[in-house]
């Protein structure tokens, strides 16, 4: 639901759309963040007897993709649960509450935005943490996507922002994943393979920033070693480089016995839990859109573009490339730390080819150069993945298939080359300030 | 008048092509120069060997006395020589706001703390580098075009695009790169109005590859013609057109029957 992407009314004629469109233009985020809550609210409390009345074997876990597909009698039954549960309590909520959303958005807008932006935050995890406690499938879905999201906008920033394909993504997250696994497993359990807690348990999720912050930089130390040789050079010689790396830190990994060789780690503490990897995308989120916005970033897309004319124009070129490098390899890694704790198991076989194709197709999916594309294909791919899981193998005809179309019909992706304003996101939207704001923020399409 | 550039025995060769030699400049602040030659002469050639593109085999480059040879593109750029390209290599994703902004990169004092966190020092030194761009499109009349993607300019528009990136790295020295190629007659007017008024209100001295007759001598104070890499005449613009030396590089040798 993206309620600021709507087209000028009347473009396609209709009384309908227009309404529509005129609707979702009146309501700030905030009140659909209002509805929102209703309906994972209305979940909670009535979902199990709904699905009941509805003859549905439980409450749908991923829209009922999850049955449905096998079993086409319950289609009917799902389509009603989906529409009492989440449309009407969206709808009407977006609608009869956007008069005081409005009002709390420009009130919350006039006196202090980054109060603001931490509200809606807190909404969206509140959400979020309702959702998620219907089912632990639903749970581990919900983290992986939200370690997807990292992922994906963090390979952005060398792919789409810097502009030189790096394939070295899953290995920076093998990275992370082992170096955050051996602190935790080492320092905090008890363990088969290396004894008693160094320190105690206790101390343990007190560390844990600090397993993340060091996963993170052992990534960026790994990314030094593709840098350096490669940077002197453009194109290709960078993509065949970093998919070196990927296969070096693979097959160092399976040949690693002290830390399980081929078989992984097991026993990482369970502390990812959905605050501490939702708190760690926002951050990552809010960082990398930091960074992509200030002149610095800009220097990378000048970098991108033309090398030679960012050089004359005063931009330290080769630092821009490594900081940016370096950048996207940390949140790889902080990445890799979180999916291995999600899982509670990592092993190399994970940080292959197949892993690099899925960040790269969220990427392309999402687009090039925007942190909302990244945003929106890593959560689209990752929950229809997900969501398709019961078609089998015909699910890896289907989502490749989604993509050939993305890249026909928009080859950049489906958002490319967009400025995030969060400001913009959150303005209220039922008076002038709001049009001005969207304005201004218009620059990058 | 003291130069402020100084070039002095200038030589590089591309394997054994000697593409320039024993070439010398001198610029003084609020002067244009001209540079003229025909094509493969080495005229941008000479502007990559000063600017640290290409590294020279031989001689100097001293910028108020401080010998420029070894030092990085944008190193060079930042101490206040900035440069224009003969086919405008402008960053075809990037609006025109944004190119003016990220050539402030060399005065950014707020660092990646502050590029990642968004401290208040950031957002005080991009509030004061978006009005200095500003400032650099309204000099050359073009703000008005602020929001417009790069792509959907007309080439006249892209050309003061261009001049304004190399003016927002507050430059003393322009060297400009056939500035009016492709211009038409009202745009060549405007474009040469605009190299006026860089040297006279911001003094800047101007160094200019220029193939059209009327703009070097309208502009240039002091001209000098590069063939096959050596400066085979140099002086005023009217001295120049008149040098036997010069008509022959141009036409060839006039033969006497």
């Amino acid at each position: 639901m993206e309620p600021h992407l709507h087209r000028p009314s009347g473009a396609l004629g209709g009384g309908r759309r227009d309404r529509a469109a005129d609707f979702a233009r009146g309501v700030p985020l905030l009140g659909w963040l209002f509805g929102a809550l209703l309906a994972v609210l209305l979940e909670s409390f009535f979902g199990r007897d709904l699905a009941d009345f509805l003859d549905l074997p439980r409450v749908p876990v991923l829209f009922g993709f999850e049955y449905a597909l096998n079993k086409p009698r319950l289609i009917p039954g799902t389509l009603a649960f989906l529409f009492l549960v989440y449309a009407l309590p969206l709808l009407l909520g977006a609608r009869l509450l956007r008069g005081p959303a409005n009002r709390i958005a420009r009130l919350l807008a006039a006196r202090a935005p980054g109060v603001a932006l931490l509200l809606h935050l807190a909404f969206l995890y509140g959400i979020l943490h309702l959702w998620t406690e219907v089912s632990d499938y639903r749970l581990i879905v919900a983290k992986i996507t939200l370690i997807a999201v990292m992922l994906t906008l963090s390979l952005n920033v060398v792919n789409g922002f810097m502009g030189e394909f790096s394939c070295s993504h899953p290995g920076f997250m093998a990275l992370g994943a082992y170096a955050g696994s051996l602190v935790t497993i080492v320092g905090f359990t008890n363990s088969a393979m290396f004894g008693a807690a160094l320190l105690p348990p206790a101390l343990g999720p007190v560390f844990f920033p600090l397993a993340l912050l060091l996963g993170g930089a052992v990534a960026a130390v790994g990314a030094l070693a593709v840098a350096i040789p490669s940077f002197r050079t453009r194109g290709d010689y960078l993509a065949i480089i970093s998919l070196a790396f990927t296969f070096i830190v693979k097959s160092l990994i399976e040949n690693l016995e002290i830390v399980g060789g081929p078989r992984g780690l097991r026993g990482q503490p369970d502390w990812a839990n959905l605050p501490v990897v939702f708190v760690c995308t926002v951050i990552c989120v809010a960082m990398i859109n930091q960074f992509v916005r200030s002149i610095y970033g800009l220097g990378l897309n000048a970098v991108r573009d033309n090398e030679m004319a960012a050089e004359a124009m005063t931009i330290n070129t080769r630092r821009t490339k490594m900081v940016a490098f370096l950048f996207a390899a940390f949140w790889a890694g902080v990445a890799g730390v979180l999916f291995a704790h999600v899982l509670r198991y990592v092993n190399p076989g994970t940080f292959g080819l197949q892993q690099l194709a899925e960040v790269l197709a969220m990427m392309y999916f999402g687009g090039l150069n925007s942190v909302v594309g990244s945003i929106v294909g890593a959560v689209s791919i990752n929950l229809l993945s997900e969501m398709l899981r019961p078609l089998e193998i015909w699910k890896w005809i289907f989502i490749p298939l989604l993509l050939i179309l993305v890249m026909i019909f928009r080859p950049t992706g489906l958002i490319a080359f967009r400025e995030f304003d969060p400001l913009a996101w959150i303005a209220p939207r039922d008076g002038n300030g709001s049009r001005e704001r969207r304005e201004n923020s218009g620059e990058g399409k | 008048m003291t130069a402020l550039l100084r070039v002095e025995h200038l030589s590089h060769a591309f394997g054994g092509l000697k593409a320039v030699s024993d070439y010398h400049l001198e610029l003084a602040p609020g002067e244009i120069r001209g540079l003229i030659g025909p094509n493969g002469a080495g005229k941008t050639t000479v502007f990559n060997l000063i600017t640290g593109i290409y590294r020279p085999d031989e001689g100097r480059v001293l910028l108020e006395g401080k010998d420029l040879v070894g030092l990085a593109p944008y190193e060079i750029a930042a101490r206040g020589l900035a440069r224009t390209f003969q086919n405008m290599l402008l960053w075809r994703h990037m609006t025109v706001l944004e190119h003016i902004r990220v050539a402030r990169w060399s005065k950014l004092r707020y660092g990646l703390a502050g590029a990642m966190f968004g401290t208040a020092a950031r957002r005080r030194e991009e509030t004061e580098h978006e009005a200095a761009a500003r400032r650099c499109l309204a000099f050359l009349g073009i703000e008005e075009l602020a929001s417009q993607k790069i792509a959907n300019l007309p080439y006249g528009a892209q050309r003061k695009v261009e001049m304004a990136r190399a003016l927002a790295t507050e430059p003393r020295i322009l060297f400009l790169d056939e500035p009016t190629a492709g211009m038409n007659p009202e745009e060549l007017v405007q474009m040469m109005e605009i190299i006026r008024r860089m040297r006279d209100e911001l003094g800047l001295g101007i160094f200019l590859i220029e193939h059209r007759l009327r703009v070097v001598m309208e502009l240039c104070r002091r001209v000098q013609a590069l063939v096959f890499g050596e400066v085979i005449a140099e002086g005023s613009p009217e001295e120049i057109r008149n040098d036997p030396r010069v008509i022959e590089a141009y036409l060839g040798k006039e033969i006497v029957a």
